[in-house]
């Protein structure tokens, strides 16, 4: 390759690229900074404080946050979990099943909400939770969750099967291992980190939606998005960055576990 | 997927659970051959009937009477539709005229996603290519793109208002900078709603892109060169072309969602900047609602998003039958 002309490079799209990543993360780090801020005007630096951080743990709404991100775990909880065993259920038999009628139609039935825009799954739920006489609660943001979570849980599990030979199965089998024990100690050991990274993401998922919980919530329940939603909707209060710097580092956690996971072993592939 | 070994016959059988599922093709079938059902079961059912059944009554629902305090009557009825297209005065009793408040609207939704659409493409693809041409520190690049994707929504429109409001920092920087000398007027403007809309959906545009510039063969830049080509027209007359589908794709990720977005528009928009997603959400809430009216103007939109997804399947069939 001469040295003079680099056709990998194009002069200008470096600085697009910093430019992409600036404009990426400058609103966040302006919030995550304000949010240290002890003045009361939110707009003006006085000087360093963690006084918005006390305000969220003790102050007056702090009961209603505390209930909100309750609600707002155990829900995640509870979907990403179900999710994950579905969508490991699936994968295995998407991958290791062969062929069976409505295989075809499967991928594209999982990755449904995906492609249903959020606003529209949100709306159909409601009205069907309301057409079969279901009362909004905790109960029905809890099944709305799951559906939406499976594609999340579904890609990373299906993605790790993929990448396991079916050799190992066989060989268990031919050890005398019946189907389940093949599974239990031979494919779900493998598999692990596919079905960590899943759960990971869609917990996340989870924890983060706002239209279709706002559809479906009953009155009086709050997750701590619609809770944060209802609190911006009457001005930007510094406890606001506060909490949503703490969801903001709650979500890079779990994003780089999952990164993590789904990342471990690929230089050893079990092919 | 491998055949499953002649040696793992015997113990297939000894389960005896297979039966009459297996047949002739026997061979094909995977390990775990009788269950496909089963295990696909608990999948199916959740998706058939908390999303399929959903959008099915949803339909429904559109050609449904409207009750004043929010549901619906039981009567069949195209006004949802004719509320969204015609204007027959306030009694209902004049000759039809298009109606261009909702049109407007859908309108102002097509043209904002499409714009976000370019924006985020005129940006993304340099990230993208960047990210996939670097010798080293890919993944740490991949990684910093990857995580505002997974940030909450809401915080980053939230972040995105607090940044541009007429008091916030950006006006103060500019301000202190010398750059104005009255602050500017951003929130509850077009131009807002289409900063959130660009910011919110960024990393879906690099993403996909990265994916298929990652499997673009160099050699052929090379030949280009030694061909004279100039940078340009390598650009436009072998890489394009080459990663076609990956750009399809990521400019699906972003007009799709951005199509029917609801935060950006209500938190950054206000009431006078009005897109699908806020109309649709505000047929729903409390008594003032309409449900058939917000249920037809979701079948439109998901028209709408059907449209491009045909779109985006037709150029992915073809990129792959060439």
């Amino acid at each position: 390759m001469p040295a003079k002309r680099d056709i990998r490079h194009f002069p200008g799209f470096p600085p697009l690229a910093w430019l992409c990543l600036f404009l990426l993360y400058a609103p966040l780090l302006v919030v995550m900074v304000y949010s240290f801020n002890d003045s009361i005007s939110i707009t003006r630096w006085e000087r360093f404080s963690l006084r918005w951080y006390e305000d969220v743990f003790f102050g007056l709404e702090a009961e209603k946050f505390r209930q909100a991100a309750f609600n707002s775990l155990v829900i995640a909880m509870g979907a990403a979990s179900a999710a994950t065993v579905i969508a490991t259920c699936a994968a295995v038999a998407m991958l290791r099943a062969g062929a069976f009628r409505g295989r075809m139609l499967s991928f594209p039935l999982i990755s449904l909400p995906l492609m249903v825009p959020e606003i529209v799954t949100a709306v159909a739920t409601l009205i069907f939770f309301s057409a079969i006489g279901f009362t909004a609660g905790r109960a029905t943001i809890l099944v709305a969750h799951i559906v939406f979570c499976i594609p999340f849980a579904y890609l990373p599990i299906a993605a790790r099967l993929q990448g396991i030979g079916a050799v190992y199965e066989q060989a268990a089998q031919d050890l005398y291992a019946n189907r389940w024990q093949a599974f239990r100690l031979v494919l779900l050991p493998l598999l692990m980190p596919g079905i960590i990274a899943g759960f990971l993401l869609a917990f996340i998922i989870s924890l983060d939606d706002f239209i279709i919980t706002n559809f479906v919530k009953g009155a009086g329940v709050e997750t701590l998005p619609t809770a944060i939603f209802g609190a911006v909707k009457q001005g930007i209060k510094p406890g606001i960055m506060a909490i949503s710097t703490l969801l903001l580092l709650t979500s890079v956690v779990f994003v780089t576990l999952s990164c993590l996971f789904a990342r471990m072993g690929e230089g050893n592939k079990y092919r | 997927m491998a055949n499953p070994t002649p040696a793992s016959t015997p113990a297939q059988n000894a389960q005896g659970a297979q039966g009459p599922a297996r047949n002739g093709s026997a061979r094909q079938e995977g390990i775990y051959g009788g269950l496909a059902y089963h295990l696909m079961a608990p999948a199916w059912l959740m998706l058939l009937f908390f999303l399929v059944a959903p959008l099915g009554i949803m339909l429904v629902y559109s050609f449904l009477t409207k009750e004043f305090r929010g549901g619906v009557v039981w009567e069949f009825s195209l006004a949802a539709y004719d509320q969204f297209f015609f204007d027959r005065g306030l009694f209902g009793d004049e000759p039809p005229q298009l109606e261009w408040t909702y049109i407007g609207i859908f309108w102002r939704s097509l043209w904002q996603a499409g714009l976000a659409t370019l924006l985020c493409l005129l940006l993304g693809f340099p990230t993208a290519f960047f990210i996939a041409t670097r010798r080293r520190g890919k993944f740490i690049w991949l990684f910093l793109v990857t995580i505002p994707y997974w940030v909450n929504l809401l915080i980053r429109t939230i972040s995105m208002k607090f940044l541009i409001r007429d008091n916030g920092p950006l006006n103060e920087w500019l301000l202190s900078l010398g750059v104005v000398s009255q602050p500017i007027h951003i929130i509850n403007t077009d131009l807002a709603v289409q900063l959130g809309l660009f910011y919110s959906y960024l990393p879906f545009m690099v993403l996909p892109i990265y994916a298929s510039i990652e499997r673009y063969d160099f050699s052929l830049s090379e030949a280009a060169a030694d061909l004279y080509a100039s940078r340009r027209h390598t650009l436009c007359h072998v890489i394009l072309p080459l990663v076609k589908p990956g750009v399809i794709a990521g400019c699906i990720l972003v007009f799709v969602p951005s199509l029917g977005a609801f935060l950006a528009p209500d938190l950054l928009g206000g009431a006078k900047h009005l897109m699908i997603g806020s109309l649709i959400e505000e047929q729903f809430k409390g008594s003032i609602g309409n449900w058939p009216f917000g249920a037809a103007a979701s079948m439109l939109l998901l028209g709408l998003v059907l449209v491009a997804l045909s779109f985006y399947a037709v150029s992915q069939s073809r990129a792959r039958g060439r």
